[in-house]
């Protein structure tokens, strides 16, 4: 079953008269349960083809498509709508609200989405103790580890059972131990919980955990085929 | 709504100094506010009370002709047979006290000094008459029957150097258009409270001031204190003779009506810049939030916070920082209200003439002030921060998200 699909989608950045092309005429289909890296320089695309599939961002020309609905012509509120219920995010700098725990901000997207306290709670001790962090639950961001940190933002990425999980360069500002345990802990999570990945990175040790590769240059695709986890 | 409130809770904490600061600016100009209203409301409220115990009474029965500029003796100006009319309006029930006052213009001398003054012949034993008698620092009230002695007011005793005994030589302008002099022993010195007024009056027994005068059986006004002042309307309709007309104390401080309604558009029109330069205060804190924080917002629209609930945040901040500003500003302006409600902030004389106001101001906070200061303080903050809460709302989450930490 298709969870996102971009056709024919093509974003452009105007600077006065300049027009910069991030991505042109891109289409690509994300089925679920996959583990998909999106892989290229900088510059190539990859962030901004994770925020128009994340909602976050609309294309210049083309549609975008999560579970079957068209997102890419809706206005602010109903992208919100979108994010809140089908999308978790992962990014790069370990982005939590620094005034809330680790439990709070694991719990903020489900407050978002309207639900009961007891089902909160629930929710949030499962997530927590799948990433491990249970006894960190009363712990602010600023008493984590960097490795902690992106753990909550992962339980959080998760909590609203999306369709699809968008990370962007998960990995890259943590050491090598903490990295592989946050890829193991991603892959863990897609096994078990059977939730769509899309992750953009450029390290080849993160490259090795996917099992679809998808490879920008300039702003289009450049291959398209199986990962090494595959 | 519990979870915006600990989160603005939680923001506000992160710089307690910041915070602080801008609380108090609130709170320091709310108090200002709270004082300056309680001032003119205890500097209006004295001055009517004083105007009315001293000068006009809450009725006032005067002859059709009377003319109170004048200040004359002349027949044709004056009521006769005072008393009786006078205990007539005071058999009325709701009348606590009635009685008849002769006005007339003259001039204390005593050697090379002298001062114009207003002489006012009283009946020494009327009730109305207690601002003088309780107001007396040195020796004794009149008797109706004394015919050389006179009361006088402290700083016309100070200016002339005259005491309790000393003697004192008054000019009056008499009915027939002379003059007439006399030589009076000072009986007692008063003060009211108003040195304004306090030296512009001398007060003779009635009958001696109608002898002096030439005036006859004959009063100025009859003076009439009510139990109840808002029932002088209906008192002056119950008098009735068409040789007379009656004034309500509304009617004759018109002059204090309006500076009190004026005293009070001023005082708004004040708080609204005071509260406009404050508020830019707490706005600049709200921005530079919203500046800081931009990320931060780029994350909770990720999560699919919306525009309208990014607002809400941000109000509820601005909310929690007004709350406590109006919490703070009306603790010390009342505490400072209360404080000078009793001790009172001495001016001396005004000098403002045709209005009576007391030596002493006593601020006196009333809680519809409170209420409408406050509430304006708070609806003035929260609207001024829709700004900053506006701003953070439009934030497109792509740039939010790109933001410097």
């Amino acid at each position: 079953m298709e969870v996102a699909k971009v056709e024919n989608v093509s974003r452009v950045y105007r600077v006065g008269e300049v027009e910069t092309y991030a991505l042109r005429n891109v289409s690509l289909t994300i089925q679920n349960g996959e583990f998909t890296a999106l892989v290229g320089p900088s510059g190539s695309g990859k962030t901004t083809l994770l925020q128009l599939l994340g909602c976050l961002d609309q294309p210049t020309s083309g549609r975008v498509f999560i579970n079957g609905q068209e997102v890419s012509r809706l206005n602010r509120d109903q992208r919100a709508d979108i994010r809140k219920g089908h999308i978790g995010f992962i990014f790069q700098f370990f982005a939590l609200i620094p005034t809330l725990t680790a439990y709070e901000n694991v719990e903020m997207p489900l407050l978002l989405n309207g639900m009961s306290a007891r089902q909160r709670h629930e929710r949030v001790m499962e997530l927590l103790k799948a990433v491990d962090l249970l006894d960190r639950k009363d712990n602010r961001p600023d008493q984590m580890s960097g490795g902690q940190q992106q753990r909550v933002a992962i339980a959080r990425a998760l909590a609203p059972n999306p369709s699809i999980v968008l990370a962007d360069e998960p990995t890259a500002n943590l050491d090598t131990t903490n990295g592989e345990q946050v890829m193991t802990l991603m892959t863990r999570l897609n096994q078990e919980t059977g939730v769509t990945f899309v992750f953009a990175t450029h390290d080849p040790r993160v490259i090795r955990y996917a099992r679809r590769v998808i490879t920008l240059r300039d702003g289009t695709i450049a291959e398209n085929g199986t990962g090494p986890a595959n | 709504m519990r979870n915006y409130l600990k989160m603005a809770y939680r923001n506000l904490l992160r710089h307690r100094r910041r915070s602080a600061l801008s609380a108090l600016a609130l709170a320091i100009a709310l108090a200002l506010l709270v004082f300056m209203a309680a001032f003119f409301k205890g500097e209006m409220r004295s001055s009517l009370e004083d105007t009315l115990r001293l000068s006009s009474g809450h009725l006032q029965v005067r002859d059709i002709d009377y003319d109170p500029d004048k200040s004359s003796v002349a027949w044709g100006y004056l009521i006769e047979k005072p008393s009786e009319v006078a205990a007539k309006i005071a058999s009325l029930p709701p009348v606590r006290t009635a009685t008849p006052r002769l006005f007339a213009s003259g001039i204390v001398s005593v050697g090379q000094d002298s001062a114009g003054v207003q002489i006012i012949g009283i009946e020494p034993d009327s009730e109305a008459n207690a601002p003088y008698r309780q107001g007396l620092v040195a020796g004794e009230f009149l008797t109706a029957e004394d015919r050389n002695g006179i009361v006088i007011g402290t700083p016309l005793a100070e200016s002339l150097g005259l005491q309790v005994g000393s003697t004192l030589n008054l000019l009056v302008n008499t009915a027939e258009g002379t003059v007439d002099e006399q030589t009076f022993t000072v009986r007692g010195i008063f003060s009211t409270g108003s040195s304004n007024y306090d030296k512009g009056i001398v007060l003779l027994p009635l009958a001696k001031a109608q002898a002096f005068s030439g005036a006859g059986d004959r009063a100025s006004i009859i003076f009439v204190l009510l139990e109840d002042r808002e029932q002088a309307q209906a008192v002056a309709s119950a008098i009735t003779g068409a040789a007379y007309k009656v004034l309500t104390w509304q009617e004759m401080n018109e002059l204090l009506v309006l500076v009190n309604d004026f005293s009070n558009a001023y005082i708004t029109f004040l708080s609204l810049i005071i509260l406009g330069v404050t508020v830019t205060v707490i706005v600049n804190t709200m921005l530079m939030a919203v500046f800081e924080r931009t990320r931060e917002i780029g994350i909770l629209a990720a999560l699919g916070m919306k525009g309208r609930q990014i607002i809400t945040l941000f109000l509820t901040e601005a909310a929690l920082l007004a709350l406590g500003g109006v919490a703070v500003g009306l603790l010390a302006g009342g505490a400072l209200s209360a404080y000078f409600g009793r001790v009172g902030i001495y001016f001396g004389d005004l000098g403002v003439s045709g209005m009576i106001f007391g030596d002493r101001i006593y601020p006196y906070l009333m809680l519809d002030d409170v209420l409408r200061l406050s509430v304006t303080a708070f609806l003035v903050t929260l609207l001024a921060c829709l700004y900053p809460a506006r701003l953070a709302s439009r934030m497109e989450p792509v740039e939010a998200l790109r933001a410097e930490k």
